[in-house]
């Protein structure tokens, strides 16, 4: 079987290049490269086979059989494939093998001792999850008696917003175990210098990327799909993924510390070590079902205490690695306390502290129940009030620390350029102020700062443009480094993010009612009419569906709406489909409910302000994360490292 | 194989499709009604995973519905409503848990470890800035070798 035929050559690929590099036998080192290779291509047929199995229902396969369906889309049936724990776990292994490929691949500038110690602590990571999947979730078993069908995935899974919300994400959580290595390579080596920090940040802006997209797919699914039009939840499975997230913007940013000052180092490599282990933190609630939310579709200790040893030996094998090593990081960059270094420190110190206020308030119902014996429920309400003070502060900041010079910086100089910005913020909350009547005053708070945000980013591009006249500036705009325009267009997507949640959560109108056919009624300023039900059959599912016509003030059509409630038989599942009418402004959203006793529908109609804007601000900070990936230095810091031969030297690194 | 299912069924059955505040239920004075809404967005569903009876469309999440309704057209302010499900189901109801007892860790770790977080950076920039000054400095063996040199020169 390719999968322990994988095992055997990841531990080949754990302890040989070790030892190589521990004695500086380039032979033994070199065999890394295609043991990487190799594994990768192994666990990638194991993988291809399972999706072949899904794609043609081979229900003799357990995992197909409890999963799938002949009638199942197409989509589905691929979907299907890491829709349920073990195929999940796989792509987890196929994705820590192909981050493994490809340092083999691309890492021909490293040092050969850090490649190979690289690849063999991705490795191990790739053993341990094999391990995993072999002894507690083989999916490949069989079952001696085929059965005719399959039982269906799980509806609210069939979904094409879900559909690449987990491998997105896997994606980020593993591109993680990439800084991890490198993490480890360099407390094993006990240098960490510009260099390194050059090779680690792209894995880490790629993680981060993956782990964005990721997340927003996630919450656009649970917008449309649960039915109310909620975004975010502060579910423990949600959260699994938001502090990775997090520790990754802390880490990518603390990085850029390390490769420009040569500063922070010991502190990058705990981020780094830090980052990855809640991503196993994640791997572990999420997959062991230790807090069970709509999600976690795994309910079996021993998958979690096998997660948990893996967390352990990891997690801890690697700070006990850091606590012997790290003093052997000596920062060289001086730096005065106002600067952009100090600027970066504030960042990671809000960024790393409301990650683990979300790690405790995630865990605190198990530690309170299991240490106080008090059961007790940690929701929503706790996450705003103790997690958002943070990124208000954070949003104050971080446009005056993303324009303050590195080393040394003025007040007078860095808050005059922003003044207008701080103008332009001022005058879209006040707008908010007065256009809202009587609602809380979170929404021009919110905008206030997405503002601010968006203006500085704003300030900051127009700053990085030089000085003198417009045409010039423009001119500059196409040859500014990727990565200002990349920091530039995240920052802004953040404001963005900002304004959507805000005016979403502060503006939104709701309307509960029994509709009658053909009734006409108001919702806010725009008029609904349900004209008519009927049910439907779709190719795994029976639906009722409803014609609802939303119109303006003049009577002047906006959109037909056709909310779905749906019933998938195999499963015997009720889903509901709401109708979006999405425009820049606001969402028409539409639910179709029960049929009522004395006739006509239970009909919710929401209008929800600003809701795309989150949506398209994660796009946005995602694409400015691109921007960044893509700039030169990363290219031309591979091909300059290449030409030094796997030289170690270390060059200057300008400050800007 | 087959109880797995069935708990994955139970597991996933209450973010079922309908509505969850349903039109029947909605009080007739809007002020009481709003009243009631927030409150509901504050008190967990006990059978779901997660959701506030609000968005819950289990059988108990709307028999709590109601039950907060009537207390509030009885007569209860906000705080008398809470306790009075409160007293019945357990703290476990609260979304938002209480800050007594233990809680003072889940409440008081941000902000102590924010506080914590930002003496250790202060110390560490106060440390880098200071090494400037030092850094200039030549250590007693560097400038008695420059004497030397400088002593060659002269």
């Amino acid at each position: 079987m390719a999968l322990v035929l994988a095992l055997g050559v990841a531990v080949v690929q754990t302890i040989v290049p070790f030892i190589g590099a521990q004695k500086r036998w380039s032979g033994w080192m070199a065999t890394a490269v295609p043991a990487a290779t190799l594994q990768f291509l192994l666990v990638g047929a194991a993988f291809a086979a399972l999706m072949h199995a899904f794609v043609t229902s081979d229900f003799s396969l357990r995992l197909v059989t409890m999963n799938s369906h002949s009638a199942k889309p197409m989509l589905y049936k691929i979907s299907g494939t890491w829709g349920n724990h073990e195929g999940s776990m796989l792509l987890w292994i196929l994705i820590v093998s192909l981050f493994g490929a490809m340092v083999a691949w691309f890492g021909e500038g490293l040092p050969p001792r850090l490649k190979a110690r690289v690849l063999s602590v991705q490795a191990s990571i790739g053993v341990a999850f094999l391990l995993f999947i072999l002894l507690t979730s083989n999916p490949f078993l069989r079952l001696a008696q085929p059965p005719f069908d399959g039982q269906d995935l799980n509806p609210l899974l069939q979904d094409p917003g879900l559909a690449f919300h987990p491998p997105f994400l896997y994606l980020g959580y593993v591109g993680l175990s990439m800084s991890f290595s490198f993490a480890v390579a360099a407390l094993i080596e006990g240098r960490v210098d510009a260099a390194w920090a050059r090779w680690v940040r792209p894995w880490t802006l790629a993680a981060w990327i993956f782990l964005t997209i990721g997340i927003a797919l996630g919450s656009w699914w649970a917008y449309y799909e649960l039915g109310w039009g909620g975004f975010w939840f502060w579910d423990p499975v949600e959260n699994a993924s938001f502090m990775p997230w997090l520790f990754a913007a802390a880490l990518l940013h603390s990085a850029i510390v390390v490769e420009k000052r040569e500063a922070l180092k010991s502190w990058t490599i705990l981020l780094a070590i830090l980052a990855f282990g809640f991503s196993l933190i994640g791997t572990f609630l999420v997959r062991s079902g230790v807090i069970t939310s709509v999600h976690a579709f795994a309910n079996d200790p021993e998958r979690g205490v096998f997660i948990l040893l893996i967390l352990g030996i990891f997690t801890g094998g690697a700070l006990m690695l850091y606590a012997a090593r790290a003093h052997a990081m000596e920062a060289k960059g001086v730096f005065s306390m106002f600067s952009r270094e100090s600027a970066l420190v504030f960042n990671n110190i809000l960024l790393a502290v409301s990650a683990i206020v979300v790690f405790i308030g995630t865990i605190w119902p198990l530690v309170a129940e299991m240490v106080f014996d008090r059961k007790l429920s940690v929701g929503a309400p706790f996450f705003e009030a103790a997690f958002t003070p943070f990124m208000v502060v954070l949003a104050i900041a971080l446009p005056f620390g993303a324009m303050i010079p590195w080393k040394r910086g003025k007040v007078g100089r860095l808050v005059r350029p922003l003044v207008p910005a701080m103008i332009l913020a001022l005058v879209v909350a006040l707008l908010a102020w007065t256009i809202q009547t009587e609602r809380t005053i979170l929404g021009p708070i919110g905008f206030l700062l997405g503002a601010w945000l968006v203006g500085g980013a704003l300030t900051d591009l127009w700053s990085r443009l030089g000085r003198g006249a417009i045409s010039g500036r423009l001119g500059r705009l196409a040859r500014l480094p990727r990565a200002d325009l990349g920091r530039v267009t995240a920052h802004a997507g953040l404001g963005i993010i900002f304004m959507g949640i805000s005016g979403l959560m502060a503006w939104q109108i709701e309307d509960i009612r029994v509709a009658q056919t053909g009734e006409a009624y108001q919702v806010a300023d725009i008029q609904v009419v349900m004209n008519e039900v009927r049910q439907e059959e779709g190719p795994n599912y029976l639906t009722t569906m409803a014609d609802v016509v939303v119109s303006d003030e003049n009577g002047e059509r906006i959109a037909l709406l056709q909310p779905e409630k749906r019933v998938y038989p195999v499963q015997a599942m009720p889903t509901t489909e709401a109708a979006i009418h999405s425009g820049f402004w606001r969402d028409i959203y539409v639910v179709i409910g029960d049929p009522q006793d004395n006739g006509g529908y239970a009909v919710r109609t929401f209008i929800k302000p600003f809701a795309n804007w989150i949506w398209a601000g994660a796009i946005i900070m995602a694409l400015g994360g691109l921007l960044s990936l893509s700039d030169r230095r990363y290219r031309v810091a591979a091909g300059a490292a290449r030409q030094r031969a796997g030289g170690q030297g270390q060059q200057g690194v300008p400050a800007e | 194989m087959k109880r797995l299912l069935l708990a994955l069924l139970l597991l996933l059955a209450p973010i079922g499709p309908s509505v969850a505040v349903t039109p029947d239920e909605v009080l007739d004075n809007p002020a009481l009604e709003a009243r009631a809404r927030e409150i509901s967005t504050g008190l967990r569903c006990v059978v779901c995973q997660g959701e506030t009876i609000d968005e819950s469309n289990a059988s108990i999440a709307r028999d709590l519905r109601l039950l907060v309704r009537e207390r509030l057209v009885a007569g209860d302010t906000d705080e008398e409503v809470v306790q009075f499900i409160v007293d019945r189901y357990g703290e476990y109801v609260l979304m938002k848990p209480r800050t007594g007892g233990a809680n003072l860790i889940l409440w008081g770790a941000g902000p102590a470890l924010f506080l914590i977080a930002a003496i250790g950076a202060l110390v560490y920039l106060r440390r880098r800035s200071q090494a400037q000054s030092e850094g200039e400095k030549l250590s007693p063996e560097e400038q008695a070798r420059l004497d030397e040199l400088l002593g060659d020169r002269g």
